[in-house]
């Protein structure tokens, strides 16, 4: 009953919630300087040791609360993505949105219209990933055809790879292609308050878009035609999550390069628990994605390596099985349906 | 209280889809909509739910549906599109549920009236056992029982339904035949998309037949399939079987067998 699943989905917000909280802690303490919880704590309030309170405002704080909010806003476009495509399989980085953004950043700081830390750089980061939906919108046209919407992604994200590879090619000099490419690998070490003001701003506009209008997403559950005809203003509710989908990639691009699958992977995990009603799965799945790639950023500087791991490759190495698995099981379900 | 469509015509392309069709769809019946594959009954009944570009207007009470804002149009007519799809393994009073988005600001917080109203309509409907099961995993028999009452939710006095006793048992068939008449009975108008004479005859009001487009028959249904009508339309004889409890139009042999289709 409706209650029961009400009660249940709470439950999970608020463990979600606590987990997101530990985890944060967790990513305050681990650095070159591991330090105490209780440390971590008072660091945060300003007292202790100066160099604690450094370390933890100033150089853990920024890269925590971005893992936060990235991991949040991507969990979010998925889920989003999924409700409005009725599609399982359907993600911002499943059709090269990411790449997209990417290039448009790439492309504004190759043609010298922006640095690393400007408002341009999302800016164009944004309109590059709107692009990149709306073309997604347009080939795959209404349908939900999984066929279609692969098919187009694929074409899509090929194209978008194409551009980044065109900005690396034309790099100006060695150095600068290096760091488009580490840039593309999607980290979030070394991030500062700047890089937070620059991307935040964008992704609220982006969770305004993509909540307000998540009722209608569970109409869709019986096709276009039903939505239509029980008030869903369909054109509306295509234009905000193109946009909301677009500002949040684009921002996350911006100040975090290419980190993919947590949109497509978090939606997953929380449906067992709330069910498959399309709207009660955003706010869960964003509280999910920011545990997530908190978890995976925290892994990234434990894992021993020469160098430190970039979450985007983490991400994409746990998400691309997962994405097989999908579409592995998705297969045998069509299957099933065949037999009967 | 009458719905009344005029002059309807759409086109796509060079295609003329329908043309100049008009009909009026009254409170306490049942009309079905009858004609040949590709006659245009679908695009008819979804132009008159508003999701087709048409000339010609669609009044309810003389009121042009056009100049409603959707969410009124909404709470006016309810539909039931064909194959009952349903795109998440949601349960059944989820799918119910969404009866009440024209009325409710969130489906995520329904009210009281909202909950009654959901209830009434799995009762209306023969339903209620089936609340709590995935939409997704019920028969077809089953999930034409849920979208219906998806439909009786929104509890509109229109009800425009396509094809839906496609694919149903002649048990359920007989079952949403007699669920429909009774609706019409409880005063909704009903109007819906068939292809069994036999049952378009024996439970519809009325039977309107469309063919290439356009309206060539209208009325009492076996006054209006008459022998000539089913021939050139329908491409079929039929016999009229009559026993001491039942009058049964049923189609018998293809008046020409060359005919491809």
């Amino acid at each position: 009953m409706p209650t029961a699943t009400n009660a249940r989905a709470l439950g999970l917000m608020v463990a979600l919630a606590l987990l997101v909280g530990v985890l944060c802690v967790v990513s305050l303490q681990i650095g070159s300087v591991p330090l105490a919880p209780r440390t971590v704590l008072a660091a945060l309030a300003g007292q202790g040791d100066p160099v604690d309170v450094i370390i933890v405002r100033e150089l853990r704080l920024p890269r925590t609360i971005l893992a936060a909010l990235i991991g949040a806003t991507l969990a979010l476009s998925g889920a989003a993505l999924q409700g409005l495509l009725r599609n399982p399989l359907a993600a911002p980085s499943v059709f090269g949105a990411p790449s997209a953004a990417a290039f448009g950043a790439v492309t504004a700081i190759a043609l010298g219209f922006a640095d690393t830390l400007s408002y341009t750089l999302p800016v164009a980061a944004i309109i590059a990933a709107l692009v990149s939906v709306a073309a997604l919108f347009a080939l795959a046209g209404a349908s939900a055809n999984i066929l279609t919407l692969l098919l187009a992604g694929l074409a899509l994200s090929s194209l978008a790879s194409a551009g980044v590879s065109l900005a690396l090619n034309l790099a100006p000099n060695f150095y600068a292609a290096l760091e488009i490419a580490f840039w593309l690998l999607g980290s979030l070490e070394d991030r500062s308050f700047q890089h937070v003001a620059m991307a935040a701003p964008f992704m609220v506009v982006s969770w305004l878009l993509l909540l307000a209008p998540r009722s209608g997403l569970t109409a869709l559950t019986l096709g276009e035609d039903v939505a239509r005809t029980s008030g869903v203003q369909l054109g509306r509710l295509r234009a905000m999550t193109l946009i909301g989908v677009a500002s949040g990639v684009g921002a996350s691009v911006a100040v975090a390069g290419v980190i993919g699958f947590i949109g497509l992977v978090t939606p997953h995990l929380v449906r067992p628990l709330v069910g498959h009603d399309p709207a009660r799965v955003h706010v869960p799945a964003m509280l999910a994605g920011a545990a997530l790639l908190l978890a995976a950023d925290i892994a990234s500087r434990l894992i021993p390596a020469t160098s430190e791991i970039k979450v985007g490759v983490l991400t994409s190495l746990i998400g691309v099985p997962f994405f097989i698995w999908l579409v592995l099981r998705q297969r045998s379900r069509d299957l099933m349906q065949v037999v009967g | 209280m009458t719905l009344a469509a005029e002059n309807i015509g759409v086109r796509l392309g060079s295609r003329q889809l329908l043309a100049d069709v008009s009909l009026t769809l009254k409170p306490g019946e049942l009309v079905f909509l009858l004609g040949p594959n590709g006659a245009g009954k679908t695009t008819l009944l979804r132009t008159i739910a508003g999701l087709v570009p048409a000339s010609g207007r669609v009044l309810w009470k003389d009121t042009d549906l056009a100049r409603m804002n959707i969410r009124e149009r909404a709470r006016l007519m309810a539909y039931i599109p064909q194959g009952h799809v349903a795109h998440w393994p949601v349960t059944a009073r989820e799918v119910v549920a969404i009866g009440r988005f024209p009325h409710a600001s969130s489906l995520s917080r329904l009210s009281a009236a909202d909950d009654a109203a959901i209830d009434k309509a799995l009762a209306s409907a023969d339903a209620q056992h089936l609340a709590d099961r995935i939409v997704t995993e019920l028969s077809g028999g089953e999930r034409a029982r849920v979208m219906l009452a998806r439909a009786l939710a929104v509890e509109a006095p229109v009800l425009l339904a396509d094809e839906p006793v496609a694919a149903l048992d002649p048990e359920h068939q007989i079952g949403m035949a007699q669920l429909m008449r009774q609706l019409a009975r409880d005063g909704r108008a009903v109007l819906a998309v068939v292809h069994d004479l036999t049952l378009a005859s024996r439970f519809g009001d009325r039977v309107i037949v469309l063919n290439a487009g356009r309206v060539v028959a209208e009325g009492e249904p076996l006054q209006t399939l008459t022998p000539d009508l089913l021939r050139q339309v329908f491409g079929i004889n039929a016999e009229v079987l009559k026993t001491e409890t039942a009058t049964a139009l049923v189609p018998w042999s293809r008046t020409n067998s060359n005919r491809s289709e």
